[in-house]
């Protein structure tokens, strides 16, 4: 290039820079990818240039084999699906329609929970029905709204209408013994199998392509995230409101507990999934900055357990709250491995980050298998009841993910896989999750009459 | 000559891995290590390598790495994976059978005949 005057080098830079810039404003094709492709435009250049060919001849020859950037673009969503998601969702065509939807549709869920009332049923008076059936108020909704957003017309409202005329009639009609062990496993397992049922329909496309899979788990982790600032909004609203009355003695406590908080959960259930779809790009900084910040503490923390256990030889103490926290701790370092793998750029290589996670999920597995085994000791000792065998499944199933996990993230660091195959972990775990909350809904309770 | 665009599509998968097989290499450097090979007849729109290389990586048949070049350029190299020789295999099968298929009906001297 040093035949060439200054002149044409700065021309070619800013062309460079132009070229790059059109190229960016293709929705498909991100940052990464323009890098790639103008390292190649460049070498281009600079061969056309070393044989014989000026600056700017160099530069048209060499955008002209790199092809139309709209084809090459299309190209780019055909590979990158969930690319191609967001933009549907932030075409303005769709949105305050979509608005007006998701707001009625919050007012229909937060109708619904104090409909009973009209029945002589409070939360006061009937707590365990209320108990039983909170998901199957809102749930339904937020299905409801994939539904019409999706278009999925009169299929997607009777797999959605049937799904839950079944959990109603399930969860109400059979003779359930109030605050018996079966029916808080039920009521603990149904969210999760309507939870799939708003994932059918948000996959748009019935639960067949692993990009839609995969962008519902992205969706799953964002719908937390969102829900727990929503939450934490709304209970400042709620202080706020008691207090400001409280200054002029009026009291508005009950009003704040009876219908600001319930019907406020319910509409939040469905306006966050709404919010999630809308406002992505807000989301896509905060989950790997959350797991980047808790994964290290995470990891001490679990390390620090193991050893202490270890160490004063304690084993666990099997009381039901015990297990159940226990299980919370395992499904949180999922989640976390689950932002990291959804957020990772899959072609970065491994990372110190990388290695702390395959940390974190080999101390996960080892508390896993010590509970595991404990839990064991105990149905052979004392024999199955419902809770053991909830939890059992619930471990194995655990076990068997972090397993997975630990493995594809050992073949990652040592650069034998790539990252798609965790992802692909992550896709295939779901039916089996799903599964098993099926069995203890609807087969523990049948096996054990309902006690 | 040209080839058609459906032979062209349904072989630059074979082709692709088949060049990165023989060493780690970047986008620029396949496509013109694939013209060289095909003596100028085989050349793709430069750009349609890289949606393909990114759908052959999700599948798994490829890793990819960022790494600075030796002229201080940062490249994207791409690398074969063990599924990755597993299906250049398989592809390997595939068009050996079609090639014996056609090889026979062409060498056969009743049915067909040159215009």
């Amino acid at each position: 290039m040093t035949s060439n005057p200054p002149d044409d080098h700065l021309v070619l830079t800013q062309n460079i820079a132009e070229w790059r810039r059109y190229l960016l404003r293709q929705s498909a094709i991100q940052e990464e990818d323009a890098d790639e492709l103008e390292s190649h435009l460049r070498d281009e250049i600079d061969a056309l240039i070393g044989a014989g060919l000026a600056a700017d001849e160099a530069f048209l020859v060499a955008t002209k084999r790199l092809g139309q950037i709209a084809a090459i673009s299309h190209e780019f969503a055909e590979v990158h699906a969930g690319r191609l998601w967001r933009n549907l969702v932030f075409s303005p065509a769709t949105s305050s329609a979509s608005l007006l939807t998701v707001l009625l549709l919050a007012l229909v869920a937060a109708i619904a929970i104090k409909a009973p009332l009209l029945f002589g049923v409070s939360m006061a008076s009937h707590e365990w029905f209320f108990a039983y059936n909170i998901s199957l108020f809102c749930l339904p909704m937020l299905a409801a709204y994939w539904v019409i957003e999706r278009q999925l017309g009169q299929r997607g409202w009777l797999f959605v209408g049937s799904c839950t005329l079944f959990a109603a009639i399930y969860m109400n009609a059979m003779p359930w013994q109030p605050g018996g062990d079966t029916a808080v496993l039920a009521m603990l397992h149904l969210p999760l199998l309507l939870w799939f049922m708003v994932g059918v329909t948000y996959s748009g496309n019935w639960w067949r392509s692993d990009a839609k899979q995969m962008d519902f788990i992205r969706f799953s982790g964002e719908y937390f995230i969102y829900f727990v600032l929503v939450a934490l909004g709304g209970a400042v609203l709620t202080a706020f409101t008691i207090g400001i009355f409280s200054f002029i003695d009026i009291d508005v406590e009950w009003f704040a507990s009876q219908w600001i908080i319930p019907c406020g959960a319910m509409g939040a259930v469905v306006i966050v999934g709404y919010l999630v779809g809308a406002k992505q790009g807000a989301i896509e900084t905060m989950a790997p900055v959350l797991a980047r910040i808790f994964t290290p503490l995470f990891t001490l923390l679990l390390s620090v357990f193991l050893m202490v256990m270890l160490v004063t030889g304690k084993g666990f103490n099997l009381e039901r709250d015990v297990l159940l926290g226990l299980n919370m701790m395992l499904i949180l370092v999922l989640g976390l491995v689950l932002y990291s793998v959804s957020s990772k750029a899959p072609a970065q290589g491994p990372s110190l980050f990388d290695y702390l996670q395959l940390l974190l999920v080999a101390t996960a597995l080892c508390v896993d298998l010590l509970a595991l085994l404990a839990i064991g000791g105990r149905i052979l000792e004392l024999g199955l009841t419902p809770n053991r065998i909830a939890v059992l499944g619930a471990n194995l199933l655990l076990l068997t993910s972090l397993a997975g996990y630990a493995w594809y993230y050992f073949l990652f660091i040592r650069a034998r896989v790539g990252f798609v195959q965790l992802e692909q972990w992550q896709i295939k775990l779901i039916p089996f999750y799903v599964a098993w909350a099926a069995v203890v809904v609807f087969l523990l309770p049948l096996a054990f009459r309902f006690a | 000559m040209n080839l058609s665009k459906d032979l062209m599509a349904a072989s630059s998968t074979p082709i692709v891995l088949g060049v990165i097989a023989e060493g780690e290499t970047y986008g620029y450097e396949i496509v013109k290590r694939v013209e060289e090979l095909s003596g100028g007849i085989l050349t793709w729109t430069d750009g349609m390598m890289y949606p393909l290389l990114h759908r052959l990586e999700k599948q798994g048949y490829l890793v990819a790495r960022w790494r600075l070049a030796d002229s201080g350029r940062k490249r994207k190299y791409y690398a074969i994976t063990d599924l990755g020789k597993q299906a250049i295999l398989e592809q390997r099968q595939q068009w050996q059978l079609i090639n014996n298929a056609l090889n026979t009906l062409w060498n056969n001297p009743y049915d067909f005949q040159p215009a």
